[in-house]
């Protein structure tokens, strides 16, 4: 439903036609496929680094630890204390980065934009050219962000691909797309839902999904 | 490419983003090419990519912009609200006033 790239059109697919005999247990491709010519250089290049001295095994894995780090939860933290704290909010808009460092939380990309939603702008973030895509904050983007669809349709029909993720918007609502080209990183910061008054910090940060800090669902619709 | 000490455009300039038709690692996406935009915001200097890409670190930083177009002006026929845009990153070479 999030997405119509091709690797869920073949989950589907597979899960219907062989059903009977995998049994309830979703399962993936093995990935015993001949390497590409990048991932042959890659493998070759990290061996070489290992066996001169430049870098050790254990290194690279800790390495791959960090990167691992991000979390959405760590961006919902952030939108529950703009929430809470109007101070705090200027200086996320400011500076998302200095804000997140604020809470402890440390974003290595170069810089971060926060976005904030209004009544009359709703924001969504997408990047045309690959991936890019606050990973020290979040995480890992979810595979639909890093397809050719989402990529090419956000920035050529943001309404319809909305529609799609079960949002629509009034036309009196400008639908602001941010294409993440070059050295800026993005999130947005989500309207804080009617009748929340009564929530603490940590249960506002729960109704603050993922894809709200993308801009493809709002607060509380997890 | 000489040290930019300061950017040439503000916040609210009218710029049209041109097509260099430079090959390699270029950050000004096709679809933006020869359209135009408002400077949306100034974020500062930052090495250029198409320089760093082919390992000329620590080179000369250049300005980049936020640049916002109005999705009517990308796109003839989009389906959506007079008042749609779309905001981009753009290195000051790639602009021209308009």
């Amino acid at each position: 439903m999030h997405t119509d790239d091709a690797d869920h059109a073949h989950d589907h697919h597979h899960g219907h036609t062989h059903q009977h005999t995998h049994g309830p247990h979703p399962t993936r491709e093995d990935d015993d496929v001949a390497l590409t010519q990048g991932e042959a250089k890659f493998l070759a290049l990290k061996s070489l680094l290992i066996e001169k001295g430049v870098l050790t095994a254990d290194e690279i894995r800790r390495r791959h630890e960090i990167n691992d780090r991000g979390t959405p939860h760590q961006g919902a933290r952030m939108v529950a204390k703009a929430w809470v704290d109007p101070a705090f909010k200027a200086r996320m808009l400011q500076d998302g980065k200095a804000a997140a460092v604020e809470l402890g939380i440390a974003v290595t990309e170069a810089e971060l934009m926060v976005i904030e939603n209004t009544p009359d702008c709703h924001n969504l973030i997408v990047c045309t050219l690959c991936s890019c895509y606050p990973r020290s904050l979040l995480g890992e983007p979810p595979a639909w962000y890093v397809s050719k669809a989402y990529r090419s349709r956000a920035v050529r029909e943001p309404r319809k691909v909305l529609r799609e993720f079960g949002l629509s918007f009034p036309d009196a609502v400008e639908i602001r797309v941010h294409d993440s080209n070059a050295d800026l990183r993005y999130i947005v910061l989500p309207m804080r839902p009617a009748g929340t008054d009564h929530l603490s910090e940590a249960a506002l940060a729960a109704l603050v999904s993922r894809d709200c800090l993308v801009g493809t669902a709002l607060p509380g619709q997890i | 490419m000489p040290e930019v000490e300061r950017p040439d455009f503000a916040r609210g300039d009218r710029v049209r983003i041109i097509d260099l038709a430079k090959p390699g690692h270029v950050r000004t996406p096709m679809y933006v090419r020869g359209k135009l935009g408002v400077i949306d915001r100034y974020c500062g200097r930052f090495e250029n990519p198409e320089e760093r890409a082919y390992g000329h670190i620590g080179g000369t930083r250049i300005p980049l912009y936020r640049v916002r177009v109005m999705q009517r002006d990308l796109w003839p026929d989009y389906q959506g609200s007079n008042g749609d845009s779309l905001v981009l990153e753009i290195y000051q070479h790639w602009l021209k006033p308009a």
